[in-house]
């Protein structure tokens, strides 16, 4: 029977090793996401054989299952793609409680008696799952809390706020000591204060990270929910959630740290929070600021000069998941398209509030795929594009980010819209963008300002282009 | 304040400063609008349009107004009527008509001379000399068309077959680049000649091919104009055309020096050396020709070859010529404040460049403007400022982290691991073992998904990690109702809602990457 486990636990691993491989490319995904679904199918089965379930347990954790399946599906059906960053957020939040839960469930029952290293091994364990988990837990709450604007977006810097996450973490692992000291319900009390610390720790490092280092967060704390899984591995001795803790854990650092590269940004920097706070908040910097003139254009000049292009490529930020333009981006693509315009999608690596988001909302809205490019892909093409889009993106597209070494951004790698002959700006306002730093690029004599709601905007163009 | 809008004078002018859609423009900015009757009648704005827009007809524009807006210099005794400190807003050329100058300052009048608004980025929607270049050389085309015996684009028919024509520009300004425009659209073969090198870029930009004079000789001057060239190089220009001249159907000279005559670019010889029924177009015939043979507003013919020298081309096309014309005036007057707050600002770069007398005083002329950025330029005249792109500031080469990192990382893991080895317990080093090797799994395999994937595999890693459901079940699963049972429970609950959601929510979006 105990082989027979193993080898359960061995098929669910390598069916998720398959699933994430499966994710490589879009023909493939689908039947990624399906070996995902039947290597946690096979585990959840070959949990149930475990000798130490039995009886009434089956009953129980069935119907916890079901419970908790039925809300999944349920937000899973309703949840609306811009709000998925808030999702993703939310549902991190839970592998965090589930991790401190069973970890102090497990320290509630430590099973067989434990001496010696062997007793100290596995309180760090316990201490390990739930600290990690407490973090993860409230991080995620904070994270959810500020995508979905219930907390602003703007980082909260208190005075000396290392030295204070650096007192509240050594307090933490110097709790373990006394917990370790003893194990009847008076060791609970550590562990419990250790709880509240790492969730202390939690709020306060996500608290202090800008809005628009969010897709950083959002994987950062992707990892943090897998290596809190691989803890509670380590703590119960069970050899399928090492594995795919270490699966998820490398996952959300590897998209981490995609994104700080994306950003010209180093981990630490991210994770310590503070952005663009150096440059004195949301007043540009001093001293260089950008001359030149704002330019509108109206949409029956926009709309006949995209009409009259060959070559237009749209570059969307997160102002056209706030608008809800993905449609109307997509009806105007397939309208430009029939007239025989070569249309093509240029994204930023962190354009949107979670690695990939633009992709998932184009996707929604039925934009093919194959026309949606990465920022690498299409920079060299912008030079020989007669119409670059700007739809709601700003420091994704702003050239001091190549100019100008005082600006925050500077370094960071843009989509060199201005490159086009033609550069169109969908922008509600003249505000500056989440780095809070000026934009040249509405000052460059290849732009105009096309200004209003970003899917009011793109409707308005649409309704142009269909006439004759 | 009244702008007041006058019937053009010249025989020729068919162009208006404003149309009816400027006239709404000036009035939001505060003006008052007079226009005289049928001034626009000749660029198919109607007086009707005009009323309909708000403005007033009116016997004599001059009357009454603040503002007078024209296309052409006043005619001599036009200046009669307007108020003392009133504005004049024209094209002016001061320098030809120095005694027009005068007249002005000595009428107590200011006036600012469209031709010198300064060639700045800034004041790019100002600059009418662009926009009626770009209209100029376009109708150049077009007049050439006219004249030439013979199509533009090649045909293979069963009539027999036809080459391409060949067509010249010489000078590869603004109205050069429209020129070989609207001459690539036409079908023909197109060769350009500058004697800024810089400009090759932008003639291949537009279909044209860029003949080149080897020569160590720059010809750019200041504000993107050229400048006068040494005899050497105009000798070996010469020959250059005269090589031409024998396979070109169309010559259009574009050539200007500012303040100086048009350079003598064409000469008898080369007008005889072309084939019979070619044109030339000179569109610097007002400024004395860059053609020996031109004769200014005149089309003559020399031995089968036809010489255009009209010097109102940009008024032949004048609804649209009127339109950007006046969209130019309108954008100044914007400059000047609007109504509200109008001011002849001399700090002001562009008004100061343009304004060439100001209450009574005649201005001297302003410094010339900053020389333009050395060779190659990138871009179209006035050049936006290029951009270098800085080194990617990342390390990334092959492997995913940087060197330094990973020999840190080996050795903190070196000294981990003996720690390890010599301490821990058996099973502990076993799960170690299957940590390490899931970790190093991972790193290889997330680093293939695609980055349009990154939503997806968040949510997939989502679901999976609500593994941890199975360390749930582990507790709660003796069936009894204890404190650390129903943390178990509750701790499932959680979980099973991510492990649903998370594989339901990916699907979701899967199904919506199509092709």
């Amino acid at each position: 029977m105990a082989n027979l486990l193993t080898v359960a636990y061995l098929a669910a691993a390598a069916l998720f090793i398959l699933s994430l491989g499966g994710l490589s490319n879009q023909e493939t995904a689908r039947r990624g996401n399906l070996y995902g679904m039947i290597g946690m199918g096979l585990a959840i089965v070959a949990t149930l054989l475990d000798p130490r379930i039995s009886g009434a347990g089956y009953g129980l954790v069935a119907g916890a299952v079901i419970l908790g399946g039925a809300i999944g599906a349920g937000l899973a059906a309703r949840v609306a793609m811009t709000s998925m960053p808030e999702l993703v957020a939310l549902l991190h939040s839970f592998v965090g409680l589930s991790a401190v839960l069973v970890g102090i469930s497990t320290a509630l029952h430590p099973g067989e008696v434990l001496s010696g290293a062997e007793k100290i091994v596995h309180d760090v364990e316990i201490f390990l799952d739930v600290g990690i988990g407490a973090i993860t837990l409230t991080g995620s709450v904070v994270a959810w809390a500020k995508l979905s604007g219930r907390l602003s977006g703007a980082p909260l810097l208190l005075p000396g706020r290392h030295l204070i996450n650096l007192l509240v973490a050594g307090g933490s692992v110097a709790l373990v000591v006394p917990f370790s000291m003893d194990l009847d319900p008076g060791g609970l009390v550590w562990l419990l204060g250790m709880t509240g610390l790492a969730g202390l720790l939690g709020v306060h490092l996500v608290a202090a990270i800008g809005g628009a280092d969010m897709p950083v967060v959002v994987s950062l704390l992707n990892s943090y929910s897998g290596w809190t899984a691989a803890a509670a591995g380590f703590m119960l001795g069970n050899d399928l959630l090492i594995v795919t803790g270490a699966l998820v854990g490398s996952s959300g650092a590897i998209l981490s740290y995609i994104m700080c590269r994306a950003m010209n940004r180093s981990i630490w920097n991210v994770v310590f929070g503070g952005f663009g706070t150096d440059a004195g908040g949301g007043a540009p910097a001093q001293g260089d600021q950008p001359t030149g003139e704002i330019v509108a254009i109206e949409l029956d000049e926009a709309a006949a000069l995209l009409a009259r292009s060959k070559r237009v490529i749209l570059v969307p930020g997160y102002g056209m998941a706030v608008a809800q333009a993905q449609h109307a981006v997509q009806d105007f693509t397939t309208l430009l398209r029939g007239r025989g315009v070569e249309v093509r999608f240029g994204i930023h690596p962190v354009a949107g509030r979670l690695p990939g988001h633009m992709n998932v909302l184009l996707a929604e809205a039925g934009v093919p795929y194959d026309i949606v490019l990465e920022m690498d892909e299409i920079n060299d093409d912008l030079p020989d594009t007669d119409v670059c889009l700007v739809i709601g993106a700003n420091d994704i597209v702003n050239p001091s980010a190549q100019t100008d070494q005082s600006s925050p951004i500077y370094g960071m790698p843009v989509l060199e819209a201005w490159e086009a002959a033609t550069c169109i700006v969908l922008k509600r306002s003249m505000r500056a963008g989440y780095a809070g730093v000026g934009n040249p690029l509405f000052l460059h004599p290849h732009t105009r300002m096309l200004f209003g709601d970003a899917r009011d905007t793109m409707s308005e163009l649409v309704a142009r282009l269909k006439q004759p | 304040m009244r702008i007041g809008v006058p019937r053009e004078g010249g025989s020729t002018e068919r162009r208006v400063a404003a149309t009816p859609d400027t006239v709404q423009r000036m009035r939001a900015l505060g003006f008052e609008v007079g226009i005289e009757a049928g001034a626009g009648i000749r660029a198919g704005y109607p007086d009707s349009a005009y009323e309909q827009a708000g403005a007033l007809l009116v016997e004599d524009a001059r009357r009454g107004a603040d503002i007078l807006i024209a296309v052409e210099p006043p005619e001599p005794g036009a200046l009669e009527g307007l108020r003392e400190g009133a504005l004049l807003i024209s094209l002016l050329w001061p320098q030809q008509h120095p005694e027009l100058v005068q007249q002005i300052a000595a009428r107590g009048l200011s006036a600012i001379a469209l031709d010198r608004i300064p060639r700045i980025s800034r004041a790019q929607k100002m600059d009418v000399l662009s926009s009626m270049a770009n209209i100029a050389g376009y109708r150049a085309v077009i007049e050439a068309a006219h004249r030439l015996p013979r199509f533009f684009g090649g045909q293979i028919t069963a009539a027999g077959k036809t080459p391409p024509a060949r067509v010249l520009i010489i000078g590869a300004g603004v109205a050069g680049l429209a020129a070989i425009g609207a001459a690539r659209g036409l079908g023909a073969e197109v060769y350009a000649f500058d004697t800024r090198a810089a400009v090759k870029e932008q003639v291949e930009s537009m279909g044209g091919r860029f003949l080149e004079l080897v020569f160590e000789e720059e010809g750019e001057g200041s504000g993107g104009y050229a400048r006068v060239m040494s005899e050497a190089f105009i000798a070996a220009e010469m020959a250059l055309f005269l090589e031409q001249a024998p396979r070109t159907d169309i010559v259009i000279t574009t050539a200007l020096i500012p303040g100086k005559p048009a350079p003598l670019l064409w000469t008898r010889e080369h007008v005889e050396a072309m084939p019979p029924g070619s044109v030339v177009v000179d569109m610097a015939a007002a400024q004395g020709g860059n053609c020996e043979l031109t004769s200014p507003g005149e089309a003559i013919e020399h031995q089968g070859v036809t010489i255009l020298g009209y010097a109102d081309l940009t008024s032949r096309l004048s609804g649209h010529a009127s339109q950007f014309f006046a969209r130019n005036v309108t954008h100044l007057l914007e400059e000047l404040g609007g109504a509200e707050s109008f001011e002849l600002d001399l700090d002001n770069e562009v008004i100061r460049g343009a304004l060439v007398v100001c209450r009574g005083e005649v201005l001297p002329p302003p410094p010339p403007p900053e020389p333009s950025p050395a060779p190659p330029r990138a871009e179209t005249p006035p050049a936006p400022p290029v951009l270098a792109r800085p080194p990617r500031a990342s390390g990334h080469t092959v492997g995913p982290l940087p060197g330094t990192a990973v020999a840190g990382i080996g050795a903190v893991a070196a000294i981990a691991l003996v720690a390890i080895g010599q301490l821990a317990p058996p099973e502990l080093i076993q799960h170690l073992t299957v940590f390490v090797l899931a970790v190093f799994i991972g790193w290889q395999v997330v680093w293939n998904v695609t980055a349009a994937l990154h939503t997806p595999l968040m949510s997939v890693t989502n679901a999976i990690s609500g593994i941890i459901l199975v360390g749930g079940a582990l507790q709660a699963g003796a069936g009894a109702l204890e404190p650390g049972a129903i943390l178990g429970l509750v701790a499932i609950l959680f979980a099973s809602i991510n492990v649903f959601g998370g594989f339901l929510v990916t699907q979701r979006m899967l199904q919506m990457f199509r092709r």
